[in-house]
């Protein structure tokens, strides 16, 4: 389970996350919509460790460990996963030899040991064609050259290979056409499991029509200042957020 | 006259081609010697000796040549001369001396389509070819070491590649230098002609025993592409750090002729390479690529040169660095447009990652243009691992060490996969990891 209580962040001077409270159990999906700046990206970050934002105050329990005591990379092998909005391009790393990396390094953690190269091949060339990539994507340098669209399937690919207890999406639908978009919905259905949660941050209700959420909250000034199901997402589309924010301000 | 010029002098006045093997290299030993004997010995003030100075050079007597290895010393070089997969025409020099026994079988080839000898072993006409082409490339004025070598010349590779043939299998050039009583000095010597509309493959080897040895290898190689030729070429040095290389690779291209060089060097006490391309017919092109990755207190220096001197012609230049510890580097790369030479596309890149505080590298990218209807870019950066590819590292589990080893690995990674050649390729890359492994700080500052 992570549960986040009383989270308070900045970057730099400014104060982005101001007393955000959440709770998401196994099995369960929340989405996470808002307005623009209101720190829906900023969340991702913080969970996931990034130089430069600053837990000024609160607590954040994943699966009974503090996750702000961990390196960003103990956070990964514990089973957090964070895909990007904005996935870096690493030139001279093959995609494949990264994977292989990532999943080792979290298999180590686990007492396991490194998975062998040819069944490593066959789950990565799995993954490609689940996320309806082309086989070269394996051989090609981590993002380099790959289209908006292709470097968000080869995030969810990750995601499929690491298999973490929990996974946020940090708008992975924008800029997406709809077709992508069907393969970004099928690769977290088809992740979904009983000790899956999954967090999904996104501007539209558009990906909440192939991803099905449990809970659906609004961020808006640093907080969630609503929460409800999925008919949320839908009165959200039809009313904007800026009845909820002036509730907050 | 220093006293460097001097000794070497007189030690090439004693070695002659008149007392040696090669009694028809007298007269161009002569004017080589007469050319270095006339010579300032490079110190900090000359320009292009400004970042690298010659102590080492001169702190021991190089001044002889070793005496030849026995068999069973030379049997134990074989892995060393080795690219597995390349499966090349292969010439082996030890100490300079050519040895058959390391060398393909039957190496000395006089066919219509293809010459390879060694200059020792010269046939009459082979010479004449020789004596035709020899320092018509290399300018014995702007490369002081390449009238060293040719004062003492008396041992080389020549190479000619006929016109309209195909060469499918590379030709592979072994020198390697072993650990000696006292010092010596190794003069390698290449001379590649491809006719007009032949093609080639031929890779440039150096390495030495893994013993720590003084070795002073003085390297000239010539190049000639011909008209419509197309030259695949590559340059590795991974000799031991104690060994002390001065290099020079001097390239002409003919009319839409096509050189494709790529180079590597490990970092020794002095490691200096000279590259000079001209381009001398339209439409020729000239894709060069290099690697330097010097660590502990070794040094590495490029200076390439690139001579647009007739329209038309294209040069892709990309030089990628890793210094480490209190290594430095220095690269120096010059394009030259001339007056005429309109519609020039040139571009040189250099990028540098420092692993230390105390790493150096003096970069220095040199456009000079004469002619107004030409693109030319260049750039030089010297920057650290970026930090935003390593969060990325991390949030997928891998350790800070390791991702610093991966990204390092991928910075120069991305040129060996460039090399079109699989087998030097395949030979490089795990080569170049196992360095990695053994040497982190080419990654990360020494703990």
């Amino acid at each position: 389970m992570l549960s986040i209580e009383n989270l308070h962040a900045r970057v730099e001077e400014k104060e982005i996350l101001k007393g955000l409270n959440l709770v998401v159990k196994p099995g369960e999906i929340h989405a996470i919509m808002g307005p623009n700046g209101a720190g829906k990206s900023t969340l991702g970050h913080v969970l996931a460790g990034r130089d430069g934002y600053e837990v000024t105050d609160g607590v954040t329990d994943f699966y009974g460990k503090n996750l702000l005591d961990l390196e960003t990379e103990e956070r990964a092998r514990e089973g957090l996963f964070l895909a990007f909005q904005y996935p870096v391009e690493i030139p001279g790393v093959s995609n494949m030899e990264f994977l292989k990396a990532s999943v080792d390094a979290v298999r180590e953690h686990q007492g396991l040991d490194a998975i062998d190269s040819v069944s490593f091949m066959k789950q990565a060339r799995e993954a490609c064609k689940a996320v309806n990539l082309d086989q070269n994507f394996l051989k090609r340098g981590v993002n380099e050259g790959f289209s908006g669209g292709e470097k968000k399937r080869n995030e969810i690919m990750q995601m499929m290979l690491l298999q973490p207890k929990v996974a946020i999406l940090d708008e992975t639908d924008s800029g997406l056409d709809i077709d992508a978009l069907q393969v970004v919905a099928n690769g977290v259905n088809a992740l979904r499991s009983p000790d899956r949660s999954f967090i999904i941050v996104t501007h539209y209700q558009r990906l909440l029509n192939f991803i099905e959420p449990d809970f659906v909250h609004v961020l808006a000034n640093g907080k969630i200042v609503k929460s409800g199901d999925k008919s949320l997402a839908l009165e959200l589309e039809d009313k904007g957020y800026a009845w909820l924010e002036d509730g907050v301000a | 006259m220093s006293d460097f010029i001097a000794q070497a002098a007189r030690f090439a006045a004693v070695n002659l081609g008149d007392d040696n093997n090669t009694p028809w290299l007298a007269d161009v030993n002569r004017a080589g010697l007469d050319r270095w004997s006339s010579l300032a010995f490079p110190t900090r003030k000359t320009e292009d000796w400004k970042y690298t100075p010659l102590k080492s050079l001169e702190n021991e007597n190089y001044f002889t040549f070793a005496e030849p290895q026995s068999n069973d010393e030379n049997h134990e070089l074989m892995t060393l001369c080795q690219i597995p997969d390349l499966d090349g025409l292969k010439l082996v020099f030890v100490n300079g001396y050519f040895c058959a026994d390391l060398s393909s079988a039957n190496i000395s080839i006089d066919l219509p389509e293809l010459t390879i000898t060694t200059f020792s072993k010269a046939d009459h006409v082979q010479k004449k070819s020789i004596t035709e082409h020899l320092n018509t490339i290399a300018p014995q004025e702007k490369h002081e070491f390449a009238a060293l070598n040719t004062s003492c010349l008396s041992e080389g590779v020549f190479i000619r590649v006929a016109k309209n043939q195909r060469i499918a299998q590379p030709i592979h050039i072994v020198s390697v230098t072993t650990a000696q009583a006292s010092a010596f000095m190794v003069n390698q010597r290449a001379l590649i002609v491809l006719e007009s509309g032949s093609q080639a493959t031929v890779v440039e080897h150096f390495v030495s025993s893994l013993e720590k040895q003084t070795s002073f290898v003085n390297s000239v190689s010539e190049i000639i592409v011909g008209d419509n030729a197309h030259l695949q070429h590559y340059r590795i040095h991974e000799e031991d750090e104690s060994a002390l290389h001065i290099g020079g690779t001097h390239v002409e291209l003919g009319k839409s002729a096509n050189i494709d060089s790529f180079h590597l060097a490990l970092g020794s006490e002095i490691k200096r390479n000279d590259i000079v391309v001209h381009h001398k017919g339209e439409g020729a092109h000239c894709e060069l690529n290099g690697v330097y990755l010097p660590r502990k207190k070794q040094h590495v220096d490029f200076h390439t040169c690139i001579e647009h001197a007739v329209p038309h012609c294209t040069t892709n230049e990309v030089f990628r660095g890793i210094i480490a510890d209190s290594a430095r580097a220095v690269f120096n790369g010059r394009i030259h447009i001339h007056k005429y030479a309109q519609k020039t596309f040139a571009q040189l890149s250099n990028k540098n990652l420092l692993t230390s505080n105390k790493a150096e590298i003096d970069t220095k990218p040199e456009l000079e243009i004469y002619a107004d209807d030409v693109q030319c870019a260049h750039g030089a950066t010297v920057a650290q691992l970026d930090t935003e590819s390593l969060h990325y590292f991390k949030t997928r589990g891998i350790g800070t060490e390791e991702a610093m080893v991966m990204l390092s690995f991928g910075f120069i990674n991305e040129l060996i996969n460039n090399v079109k050649n699989e087998a030097v390729g395949d030979y490089l890359r795990p080569k170049l990891a196992e360095l990695f492994a053994k040497a982190p700080e080419l990654a990360r500052p020494a703990p």
